[in-house]
């Protein structure tokens, strides 16, 4: 029975109350006692909570917090560089690629220039020999047109002196094989 | 008490696992302050609390071991619903609102645990609960907005000739905040109990009924977990909602 374990100071209005069957929780004997270690346990239970083991617990959430915050930013930097490094060797490769291209030009040019000037070399060489070659050719045709006039006027004379020794007349002779080397294409 | 039960017959007394029994008895003279039943559970629950978040949080490992992962969801649920009903500024009470919560939560269910007491289902420990919330929550409204804190219950948005009529029922259902606060959870809680020794008693009245009677305790256990928790989460909220109130004056 409850009464039995019910203090002797409210014993009888206990009785009074359970014999009737009602609620216990209607049993206001009870509130001051049920409120008095309610409210103790609470009290004892918020010190220890406020005390020690919330601080604990945020403190290991804060601490992934900030572990998940500083990876990110690790991967965030090493991400960074990365690209850095992407675009420092895209940059190296631009530039040695300009440079090969600037070489391919300067020696190119170079070439070109240096060309440019052996074939005009070799024109001016081939134009001064075409020269000499032709002044060559109008002196041996001048000596050839002057040893052939000679010749003819020796030869002419010879004949008509073996002919007609003492009719040899040399300017007519000359003449005459002047006019006839002409006539030939020997002479101008 | 009924106690001498006739054999075969029905004879439940649902209400008697809510009795309030004294270890010892500590006579002020006014009201008796002894150790009771209700007061070994409380501390029970509190014990259990306390091993279950020291034994969590003593690993304090980056990776959380399961029993770590429980205690920061638990602490992580109770510290959204502070700021996403009361806003950050409410933070700072969130340490009481959180033992208020487990505390609650501990008592409802260690209370399914046969043959042992739930420190809830009693209106003295929920009216109590909803009291120190209720005064602590007007106090922090006057502290913040000193007499502007009457502004709460003046429908300043509403036709002028309704705002006193308005006025009178906001007052009215402010002061009845405490009542349901703390009415919803005991009742529940009372209940629930009350309800499940009820069917469990069915099995001795009859042997037909013990099938029965096995099957609907087990469905309603299991609905008195989730009430149990229900009723934790739906007292913490409400908490939140007033400390609202009081704090941003809708």
């Amino acid at each position: 029975m409850a009464t039995e374990n019910t203090s002797l100071a409210e014993g009888a209005a206990d009785a009074a109350a359970h014999s009737s069957g009602g609620m216990p929780q209607l049993d206001f004997s009870t509130w001051a006692s049920q409120i008095f270690w309610t409210a103790l346990a609470l009290f004892v239970l918020y010190k220890i909570l406020n005390g020690s083991i919330l601080p604990k617990i945020s403190g290991a959430l804060e601490d992934r917090h900030n572990a998940i915050a500083d990876d990110l930013d690790k991967a965030a930097e090493l991400k960074k560089q990365a690209e850095d490094a992407e675009a420092a060797h895209a940059a190296a490769l631009a530039s040695a690629k300009a440079d090969a291209n600037k070489i391919i030009a300067e020696t190119q040019a170079e070439i070109d220039a240096e060309l440019a000037a052996a074939s005009a070399e070799a024109e001016a060489e081939i134009a001064a020999r075409t020269a000499e070659s032709e002044a060559r050719i109008g002196e041996v045709r001048a000596t050839a047109a002057t040893n052939a006039k000679a010749i003819a006027t020796d030869t002419a004379q010879a004949i008509i002196d073996k002919l007609a020794p003492g009719l040899a007349d040399k300017s007519s002779i000359e003449a005459a094989v002047a006019r006839a080397l002409s006539a030939s294409g020997v002479a101008k | 008490m009924a106690k001498e039960a006739v054999e075969g017959e029905l004879n439940i007394d649902p209400m008697h696992q809510f009795d309030i029994k004294y270890f010892f008895d500590i006579d002020l003279g006014i009201a008796n302050m002894g150790f009771t039943n209700s007061a070994l559970f409380a501390f029970i629950a509190v014990a259990a609390i306390v091993v279950f978040l020291w034994t969590a949080v003593s690993g304090h490992s980056l990776v959380p071991s399961r029993m770590q992962s429980v205690a920061e969801g638990i602490y992580e649920f109770v510290r959204n619903m502070v700021r996403d009903t009361a806003g950050d500024e409410a933070l700072k009470y969130f340490p009481y609102i959180f033992t208020v919560f487990i505390f609650i939560l501990a008592c409802n269910l260690i209370g399914m645990i046969p043959y042992s007491f739930t420190v809830t289902s009693h209106f003295a420990v929920t009216v109590f609960l909803a009291l120190s919330v209720f005064i602590s929550v007007t106090v922090i409204g006057f502290l913040k907005h000193g007499t502007h804190f009457f502004s709460f219950f003046w429908p300043a948005q509403a036709p002028p000739a309704l705002r006193p009529i308005l006025c009178i029922i906001e007052v009215i259902s402010y002061l009845a905040r405490p009542i349901s606060h703390s009415i919803r959870l005991g009742a529940n809680m009372m209940a629930g109990h009350a309800v499940l020794k009820v069917i469990g008693a069915f099995a001795g009245a009859s042997a037909l009924l013990v099938v029965p009677s096995i099957v609907g305790v087990v469905g309603l256990t299991a609905l008195e977990v989730l009430v149990a928790v229900l009723q934790a989460y739906v007292f913490t909220i409400l908490t939140c909602v007033y400390l609202n109130d009081a704090l941003n004056l809708h």
